[in-house]
């Protein structure tokens, strides 16, 4: 993890990030100074998020959907309660919602005002998420959308799109693929990408790499 | 407020691009960036409707031409300064030049984990829901220029109630220091042709959850 942004190319060679840079070590030099962080809480949130919080949390929820259907129920009903009962490393919020692809219908996930995202199932969002063309284009556009990404769905699904405009935050509970009969929880939840728990893409196939 | 904030519809942003195998973070100023902003807001100085309104404010040209974490790194110079917990002149100095004031609340490292759980924005109601699924309503056409979280694109258009979702903190409310004032948050969905017009797909339909004051009973 280096210093420069290999994704934000204008600021490489200028002088623009490193200002930010030495402004936000100046914030955490005054405010440890003031007392009011502890820089050893910074670390250990930065820690958590490149550790424990991040989408293998639920690509688990998404396996067990798969395998267990009154899991699957409870998931769909209220998928804070349900994910409650599996042992996370810390409590799901309040509020989460799960919503369910089937042939006859495809979700996808936006916040066209912010970049509300369900951290705690599925770690930071992704740098696209957080995007000027995906939070405009979503809404309007969704099959263009699912199209930078490769995915071409049938004519006749019907794409749901669920922009986060409120506390809600909501996950996409992707279609099983087919040919993983038999396969148990952690093997199922290998085939399980964080954009196909947005609605950017489907669940891998047995066939296609992890990458 | 109508800010550029509110891209919903917008075109000429280009394709989507993906970035294979991402990392959390892309520089480390970006994890303390992060990091800062969930202990200051775990302070309870402000609310989460209030930081997003500081972001709101930027103006277009400058909001357009930061990256996510830079806005982050923005609006938390702007609400320490805004609730005089930091001065200007300790910005420009780069340390502390006078002690810190009384926080509501603290995060030491130890309690770290139990603060990444988001808290809850359900309150209690003390009269019943105006709405229930299946209902028609219609959202209303306003323009408040303060925070708001109805979309421009969803507003004065006819959609159904999905789902009642709970009452639920007010954040055209809590975000201007009027209160919590919950009110009953709905899922509301729409044809995409309601939103887009005729050239719409018509096998896309788009939902927002919108509190009761932005709805109205339609026939």
């Amino acid at each position: 993890m280096g210093d420069h942004d290999h994704h934000d190319r204008r600021h490489e060679h200028g002088s623009e990030l490193s200002e930010t840079q030495l402004r936000v070590r100046a914030l955490e030099t005054i405010l440890t100074e003031k007392g009011y962080v502890d820089p050893a809480a910074l670390d250990a949130i930065i820690e958590a998020y490149e550790t424990r919080i991040g989408p293998h949390n639920g690509a688990k929820v998404v396996a067990k959907a798969w395998v267990d259907p009154s899991f699957k129920q409870a998931l769909l009903k209220d998928a804070t309660a349900a994910i409650g009962t599996i042992g996370f490393a810390s409590r799901v919020g309040d509020h989460l919602v799960a919503v369910e692809n089937t042939p006859k219908q495809h979700n996808m996930i936006v916040c066209t005002l912010c970049s509300c995202y369900p951290w705690e199932v599925m770690g930071l969002p992704p740098t696209w998420y957080k995007s000027a063309p995906y939070r405009s284009r979503t809404v309007i556009d969704p099959r263009g959308v699912l199209a930078d990404f490769g995915v071409t769905l049938p004519a006749d699904t019907e794409i749901r799109v669920w922009d986060s405009t409120a506390e809600t935050r909501f996950m996409v509970l992707p279609m099983r693929p087919e040919g993983t009969e038999g396969w148990n929880e952690d093997r199922l939840a290998t085939l399980v990408s964080r954009d196909s728990m947005i609605g950017t893409q489907l669940a891998r196939r047995p066939d296609e790499s992890a990458s | 407020m109508n800010g550029i904030h509110d891209m919903g519809g917008m075109e000429g942003f280009g394709p989507v691009q993906p970035e294979p195998n991402e990392p959390p973070f892309h520089s480390k100023w970006e994890a303390r960036c992060l990091a800062m902003n969930r202990v200051m807001s775990y302070a309870k100085v402000w609310n989460i409707d209030k930081s997003r309104a500081a972001i709101e404010q930027l103006p277009p040209l400058a909001y357009l031409g930061m990256t996510y974490y830079e806005k982050w790194a923005f609006r938390l110079e702007k609400l320490l300064l805004e609730y005089r917990l930091v001065d200007a002149d300790e910005i420009a100095a780069g340390r502390a030049l006078r002690p810190g004031k009384e926080l509501p609340r603290k995060l030491p490292a130890a309690d770290v984990p139990k603060a990444l759980t988001r808290g809850s924005y359900s309150r209690p109601a003390h009269a019943p829901a105006r709405f229930k699924a299946g209902d028609r309503v219609r959202t209303r056409n306003i323009h408040p220029h303060t925070h708001t979280r109805l979309p421009r694109y969803a507003r004065g258009r006819v959609g159904v109630i999905e789902c009642v979702r709970g009452h639920h903190v007010f954040p055209d409310s809590v975000a201007i220091g009027l209160g919590e004032n919950p009110q009953w948050l709905y899922t509301v969905l729409f044809e995409s042709r309601e939103l887009w017009g005729e050239s719409a797909d018509p096998t896309s339909k788009v939902s927002i959850e919108a509190w009761e004051p932005y709805l109205e009973a339609a026939t």
